[in-house]
């Protein structure tokens, strides 16, 4: 710790900081631009200016930039000299004499940061006279809307999506005060990580599209804190309702996992909530087959009376429920008729993931990812399945600059002196997978090989590092080659780390991934593993145990008997139409609780609608064991409720314990703890719904959330009386503690003075630390002490066949997770469907450029345009998994391919 | 006088070739030097006391003694000559790289071995065709004579140098945005939280001097320091192009003793004033400079003369305004160049400039009240070092600034005449 | 796709530089010397056979003054329009050429021959005022000699 003197008050400061950073942290007010706590100090904008003192007797100063000046020991500024701030206000004249000044109808209008700063610096007056300059916008896509005259030439908008997450397809043109932020041309953002420039702007350039449809001022955004629930990392975001319509996603800081960033699936995949084709109401099959609605009373009344005191039930839950669901469920069904909902391939890979984390692989934090210091990715192609790790990793590679970096005395906090010294230097990432991914670009060195010939080098790899036989087994040189680079690599580095993951669907990647963390971890290297799941709860379904559908489609004969209640799942996405079909005429009857519309409820006597994340509050554990509680944004309207709600009321209609004593979330989460040790502590991963801040409860809306009775006065003058919420500490109005609450139940970031996403510096410790009040998280795994034995069963190496390819399935970030392919924004960048082929593959096949192959894969057969992917394996080839238009495919498997008659 | 710089110059003749180049001396300090250490090269630069004749003036050898040396130096390193000129009212770097294009080529030998660079740059001002074809036929040459490439006449060090023909942007005269230029970039400055002479082009060790600085090197290599020290004037050393242009009566560059007088420069050397015209005021080192009046002309051109009278030595060329040139319009177009050629990187400067500019033109136009002048004043004041990234704005504004003062009733004539005196 | 000449010209600066990202400048003037100026087609070839962001190149061409991204006329003309030219009488000149080639700066005369344009310095003040044609300056430029510098086509 260092001393810095501010006004002549002494503080103590981090002096591997800058002056801005620690200001910042110090809650003083400094108004910046180009600085950013991830994206570091360039000293462009010029808006940070203090006065820096030579020592005590120095009265004169000079002028510097806060951002740009390190705050060493015994450093003395002002924040409130006269020079000081006529600078400030200078720099603010000088972005405004450009500015058109169009807040009125600007969507930035409220929570802009340049609103806030101007404001800040006290710039009121106008003195330019001129005519101020206009460019043209751009149309950039479904996601980022562009509205260029509103830009302060801040550059922050091209250092992320250039220097920081690697995008191509943007950039900075002309100079002088004529300079123009956008694409070569008008097209499609590609870069997945697009939606930050909404946040990272700090005016009115780039904004949320989506918001623009369904257009809302902050002041009028009720928000909760929420869990992104399109992948298994558990992103934090921050949600967004008015008059019943999820109005947008935005990040919500966490040190741990998205820090300031999300990818384009977790902000712009919501829209599915406010979806005109999603069930909303309770309906039921009648005797001529035809879906009918009902009052939910009668529903369940009749429900009850047809299930009568000993149907057995039998239920399928979801890894993309809550555990408060999934466990309503177990304990209506009870354990030995608790089905997870997934298939024996995904049931494999779960149990593997559980099992390497319970045994010799510690897992990964994002952070942790962002923090290692050479990574092996083995067969996921995390820019598609796990987003928000690409862009980590992506960060991981910068750990030998910075190393550099500090050799040369350059403060890591000097972003473009670091990224100019290391002149292209990075740390190792090697990435093995089945085909070219999109994070490339930025590794050491690449391999491809088929799913098991991964497998293979993982095990050859940790042959090197543990110096065993592995059972006498030959590697081909390639991968020898290749094996010896990376593990030199790893067993070189300070925090290696192995990244792999189920998409593959190959359970012998995760066991040659584990092995490989184990013997790093035997060398005693504090070695871990990150994997990348699929959906929002996969681990925490993993954790709760229970059979794969295999076993109940093995089980068929006691179904007639039975109730079938299937949680949250399209079981067509599982096992494919077919053997959903077969499950559902089986059963004796069938409950579908759900709120997407998919080919179940065409099948189910009695179709509950289900709360999405946005309607009600839950628990999901994440990719690394972390148990995350999302909080309910607005009371769904219509039937809508929590699906453990619909299980508790069924539970109370059969009389069933305990489920007919719930009332509240709380009390669901209490019984779970009781009955599973695993989730232990659960109810406090986030505040419970008793917790009082000041006595009070959290408000969803912020104070100036315009009034329930201006908005409909010309209807009705009475105040409507908002819904109460007993799920959580947090009220459904602007009535409500409005300060900072502890962080997993920070509604949304604002300060005095601070309107824009930047106010979160506010609810920090320090600038780009924790939140205030937030704890490590309540993590639910653990790996053994002891090191087990590994696992040694290598499989043999990949043989291609004369007359079948070997489908592997491609996952893609639009179009791969069901939800977020029903929000109309994602449904925009959703690939046609296709078939991608080793081009000497396609020809042997007789497929020339633009014919349409035919292919066989299992009982399925289809025609599909073919694309060439010169960078398959030879003998492999990749379908496109769980896009809307695609059918279910069993993925990996043998097929055949044609070219198509036509 | 001794001449060393421009002793093979004539003018409106071709440069010698590399036979009589040699003939007089040429690379004799190549071959010298090579019997030396590169750590007495940069000590014999540094006791002579050259100083940089970019504009800034900081002292060659101190630059060159933080390149890291020895057999654990990183390489490849970089030497880079600065010869981008395109401060307007500067042309001496012109007349040495076209005028004796070997002395050049010695020049980057010498220092490039004073560093032990691995590749040289000439960073040449795309407009400059003809020395472009000047030094491509001498480093041929100095090619095939073994001059250049792996192991130079014999010895155990090599460089490679090569010239690269700027694309234009004034910008690419500052020393780090000419690193990003070279690169393949956009010439934006660097952060100087970093010595180029530690981590440079591609992050090597660099360094980078202006054309007329290192031709200094051979002479003090040949000559020694104590004769360097000896062709100034008074306190200061060596001799400096010097350069007059605007309405004297034989515009034109010379080498003379450095801290020969602003008035020798322009009564002797430049004839004078032309007949009609009197002296009103000139800028004395470049369009970077602030003015300096009747008053100031007995001031030695050297680095401390002239800041004794509020201006800079710069780079030496002098810009005349005479009494029948619009003061108000030369500003405008002095103005018009650095709003021009701002990079656009930091807001006072890509803001700032055209504002600058903007209100001038407002004069000019005679449309211009009071306050503009108040406000060009604020402009003056906040555009100057250390509120801004680089050099430029700061450079941009000491002629502003002193204009403001030298000239207000200039201004004050546009406003209350609305129109510019100085046209009919 | 570039020309094999435009290509051979590239390469031929390609061993001066420590990576290909560098040849961007040399590229992109190379093609300009080919063509005339940078189309937006240029430019992707430039792009493409560097291996670099289209918006890279594109970022990088919009910076520099001597890179066209419009097609010019057979000859540019650049105006020295700097302050010792100006003291010199630039404008004079200028006014001259526009009225010779009917047109403004930044345009071409109807004839094709003559794209007009100002540039900064170029430091020949002691031969104020100065202009370039093509590749060739000229020195001490007055009205009476502009027609004949134009009439021989520079
Ligand atoms: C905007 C700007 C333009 C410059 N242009 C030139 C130039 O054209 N030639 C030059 O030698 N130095 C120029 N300089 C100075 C260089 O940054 C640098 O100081 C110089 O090249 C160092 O060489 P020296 O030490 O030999 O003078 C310029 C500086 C600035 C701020
Ligand atoms: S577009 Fe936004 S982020 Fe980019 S420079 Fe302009 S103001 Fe800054
Ligand atoms: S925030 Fe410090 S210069 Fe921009």
């Amino acid at each position: 710790m260092a001393t810095l003197y501010v006004d002549g008050q002494a503080f103590s400061v981090d002096p591997t900081q800058n002056l801005l950073h620690e200001c910042l942290s110090l809650g003083l007010d400094l108004p910046y631009f180009c600085w950013h706590p991830a994206l570091g100090s360039v000293g462009a904008c010029r808006q940070c200016a203090v006065k820096l003192f030579r020592d005590e007797g120095d009265h004169q100063g000079v002028i510097v930039m806060a951002c740009m000046t390190p705050a060493d020991d015994g450093t003395r500024i002002s924040l409130v000299d006269e020079q000081a701030r006529d600078f400030r206000a200078r720099v603010i004249e000088w972005m405004m004499a450009h500015h058109p000044h169009d807040c009125p109808v600007c969507d930035e209008g409220g929570e802009c940061h340049l609103q806030d700063m101007t404001v800040m610096t006290g710039h009121v007056h106008r003195r330019y006279r001129f005519p101020k300059r206009t460019f043209d916008n751009q149309h950039l896509g479904p996601f980022v809307n562009h509205e260029m005259n509103r830009c302060i030439q801040c550059y922050r908008c091209v250092r992320f999506y250039n220097d920081y997450a690697g995008g191509t397809d943007f950039g900075v043109f002309g100079s002088r005060d004529h300079v123009y932020f956008g694409r070569a041309a008008d097209g499609v953002l590609e870069n997945e990580f697009s939606g930050n420039l909404v946040e990272v702007c700090p005016t009115g350039v780039f904004t949320d599209k989506t918001l623009k449809a369904h257009y809302t001022r902050k002041w009028d955004l009720q928000s909760a804190p929420s869990v992104c629930p399109h992948c298994g990392l558990g992103c934090h975001t921050t949600v967004a309702e008015h008059d019943g319509v999820l109005r947008r996603v935005q990040n919500r800081f966490s040190a741990d996992i998205n820090g300031y960033f999300l990818c384009d699936r977790g902000r712009y995949g919501y829209a599915f909530v406010n979806a005109p084709e999603r069930l909303r109401r309770t309906s039921l099959r009648n005797a001529a087959g035809r879906l009918n609605l009902a009052p939910a009373d009668a529903l369940l009344q009749e429900l009850c009376t047809r299930l009568g005191g000993n149907m057995p039930l039998i239920g399928i839950a979801s890894p993309r429920a809550s555990l408060e669901a999934n466990f309503a469920l177990r304990t209506l069904v009870k354990p030995e008729n608790f089905f997870l909902g997934w298939s024996a391939v995904e049931d494999a890979c779960a149990r593997t993931m559980l099992a390497v984390a319970r045994g010799i692989a510690p897992l990964a934090s994002l952070a942790e990812v962002e923090s290692s210091d050479a990574i092996l990715v083995l067969g996921e192609d995390i820019t598609q399945t796990a987003p928000r790790m690409a862009l980590a990793a992506r960060q991981a590679v910068r750990h030998a600059a910075f190393a550099k970096a500090k050799a040369l005395g350059i403060p890591v906090w000097q972003d473009l002196a670091v990224r100019q010294a290391a002149a292209g230097l990075k740390s190792p990432l090697f990435i093995a997978s089945v085909d070219a991914t999109r994070l490339d670009d930025a590794a050491t060195e690449c391999w491809r090989g088929a799913p098991d010939d991964m497998a293979r080098l993982g095990f050859a790899i940790g042959r090197r590092l543990s110096r065993e036989e592995a059972g006498g087994e030959t590697f081909p040189s390639a991968m020898e080659g290749f094996s010896q680079r990376v593990a030199r690599a790893l067993a070189g580095a300070a925090r290696p780390l192995v990244v792999t993951g189920s998409s593959l669907g190959c359970p012998a990647l995760l066991d040659a991934a584990a092995h490989l963390v184990g013997a790093l971890r035997t060398l005693g290297l504090p070695a871990k593993l990150a994997l990348g799941m699929p959906e929002r709860n996969t681990m925490g379904l993993a954790l709760m145990g229970g059979e794969s559908l295999h076993t109940l489609e093995q089980a068929t004969q006691k179904l007639p008997a039975c109730a079938l209640i299937v949680l949250e799942n399209d079981l067509s996405r599982r096992i494919g139409e077919a053997a959903a079909d077969r499950v559902f005429a089986q059963a004796g009857l069938t409950v579908l609780i759900d709120h997407k519309r998919h080919a179940g409820v065409e099948r189910a006597d009695y179709v509950l609608p289900a709360a999405t994340f946005a309607e009600e509050s839950g628990t999901t554990v994440n990719h690394e064991g972390r148990a995350q509680r999302f909080f309910q944004v607005f009371s769904p309207p219509d039937d809508i409720q929590a699906s453990w709600r619909w299980l508790r009321d069924i539970g109370r209609g059969l009389g069933r314990e305990p489920c007919d004593r719930w009332t509240a979330l709380d009390d669901v989460l209490h019984t779970l703890e009781e009955t599973l040790p695993v989730f232990h502590g659960l109810a406090q991963a986030a505040p419970e719904a008793t917790y009082r801040r000041h006595g009070l409860k959290l408000a969803r809306k912020p104070h100036r959330a315009s009034g329930r009775t201006a908005v409909h006065a010309h209807l009705d003058i009475h105040e409507h009386q908002p819904p109460t919420d007993c799920d959580s500490p947090l009220t459904f109005s602007m009535e409500g503690h409005q300060g900072s609450p502890p962080g997993p139940a920070i509604p949304v970031f604002w300060a005095p003075g601070w309107n824009s996403v930047q106010a979160l510096s506010h609810f920090q410790r320090e600038v780009g630390g924790t939140l205030c009040g937030e704890g490590p998280g309540l993590l639910l795994i653990a790996p053994a002490q002891q090191v087990p034995e590994f696992f040694q069963e290598i499989p043999p190496a990949f043989v291609p066949r004369d007359d079948a390819l070997y489908f592997v399935p491609a996952w893609h970030i639009f179009g791969s997770e069901e939800q977020s392919a029903g929000s109309p924004a994602v449904r925009e960048r959703i690939p046609a469907p296709y078939v991608a082929l080793r081009p000497e593959d396609a020809a042997r096949a007789g497929l020339a450029a633009g014919d349409t192959a035919a292919l066989e894969v299992g009982a399925v057969r289809l025609r599909l345009p073919w694309i060439a992917h010169p960078e398959l394996p030879q003998g492999v080839g990749s379908l496109p998994v769980g896009l809307p238009a695609m059918p279910w495919l069993m993925l990996p498997a043998w097929g055949a391919v044609a070219k198509a008659s036509r | 006088m001794e001449r060393p710089l421009t002793r093979n110059i004539r003018p409106d003749e071709p440069p010698l070739a590399l036979e009589a180049y040699r003939r007089v001396g040429g690379y004799e300090a190549v071959r010298k030097a090579l019997a030396q250490s590169p750590e007495a090269i940069t000590q014999a630069v540094k006791e002579a006391g050259l100083r940089g004749c970019g504009g800034a003036g900081f002292p060659t050898g101190v630059k060159w003694s933080a390149v890291p040396m020895g057999a654990d130096a990183p390489h490849p390193k970089y030497l880079v000559v600065n010869a981008d000129e395109m401060e307007p009212g500067s042309f001496k770097d012109r007349l040495l790289l076209e005028g004796d294009p070997h002395q050049m080529v010695e020049a980057v030998i010498v220092s490039g071995f004073a560093i032990q660079a691995d590749h040289a740059y000439i960073f040449l001002r795309g407009e400059y065709t003809l020395a472009r074809q000047r030094l491509g036929a001498a480093i041929r040459e100095a090619y095939a004579a073994g001059l250049l490439g792996p192991g130079i006449l014999g010895s155990g060090y090599g460089l490679e140098l090569h010239v690269h023909s700027s694309a234009g942007r004034y910008m690419c005269g500052e020393a780090s945005a000419l690193l990003n230029a070279l690169e393949g970039g956009r010439a934006i400055p660097r952060a100087k939280a970093v010595r180029t002479a530690v981590s440079g082009l591609w992050g090597k060790p660099t360094v980078v001097n202006n054309v007329e600085t290192l031709c200094n090197v051979p002479h003090i290599v040949n000559n020694g320091a104590a004769w360097y020290k000896s062709l100034g004037l008074g306190d200061a050393v060596g001799t400096k192009i010097y350069g007059a242009s605007g309405k004297v009566k034989r515009p034109g560059a010379w080498e003379l003793p450095l801290g020969t007088t602003l008035r020798a420069i322009i009564e002797e050397h430049a004839g004078g004033m032309r007949d009609g015209v009197a002296f009103r005021a000139c800028l004395p080192g470049g369009a970077s400079t602030a003015f300096v009046g009747e008053a100031g002309l007995d001031v030695a051109m050297d680095w401390h003369g002239v800041q004794s009278v509020g201006s800079r030595l710069g780079t030496g060329t002098v810009i005349v305004l005479d009494d029948q040139t619009c003061p108000v319009g030369m500003l405008l177009s002095l103005q018009r160049f650095f709003a021009q050629e701002s990079c656009g990187w930091c807001t006072p400067c890509w803001s700032g400039l055209h504002w600058v500019a903007s209100l001038l033109h407002r004069f000019e136009a005679g449309q211009a009240t009071e306050d503009d002048f108040d406000l060009l004043r604020t402009q003056a004041d906040h555009l100057t070092k250390g509120y801004t990234f680089c050099g430029l704005a700061p450079g941009a504004m000491e002629s502003l600034a002193s204009g403001l003062d030298l000239f207000r009733d200039d201004f004050m004539r546009h406003v209350s005449l609305r129109r510019c005196p100085w046209r009919a | 796709m570039l020309s094999e000449e435009e290509r051979r010209d590239i390469e031929r600066e390609a061993p001066n530089y420590a990576t290909r990202k560098a040849l961007c400048i040399d590229a992109l003037r190379i093609v300009q010397g080919h063509r005339g100026y940078v189309s937006d087609q240029a430019l992707q070839e430039v792009a493409d056979y560097l291996g670099l962001p289209l918006s890279h190149v594109e970022g990088v061409a919009t910076f520099y003054n001597l890179i066209f991204r419009h097609p010019v006329g057979a000859r540019v003309i650049l105006v020295c329009d700097s302050v010792s030219c100006w003291i010199m009488g630039c404008e004079r000149l200028l006014d001259r050429l526009r009225a010779h080639l009917e047109t403004d700066v930044g345009g071409t005369s109807p004839d094709g021959r003559y794209t007009l344009l100002t540039a900064p310095c170029l430091g020949a003040c002691d031969f104020a005022p100065v202009l370039m044609i093509g590749e060739t300056l000229h020195r001490d430029v007055t009205a009476e000699t502009l027609p004949d510098l134009l009439g021989k086509g520079g």
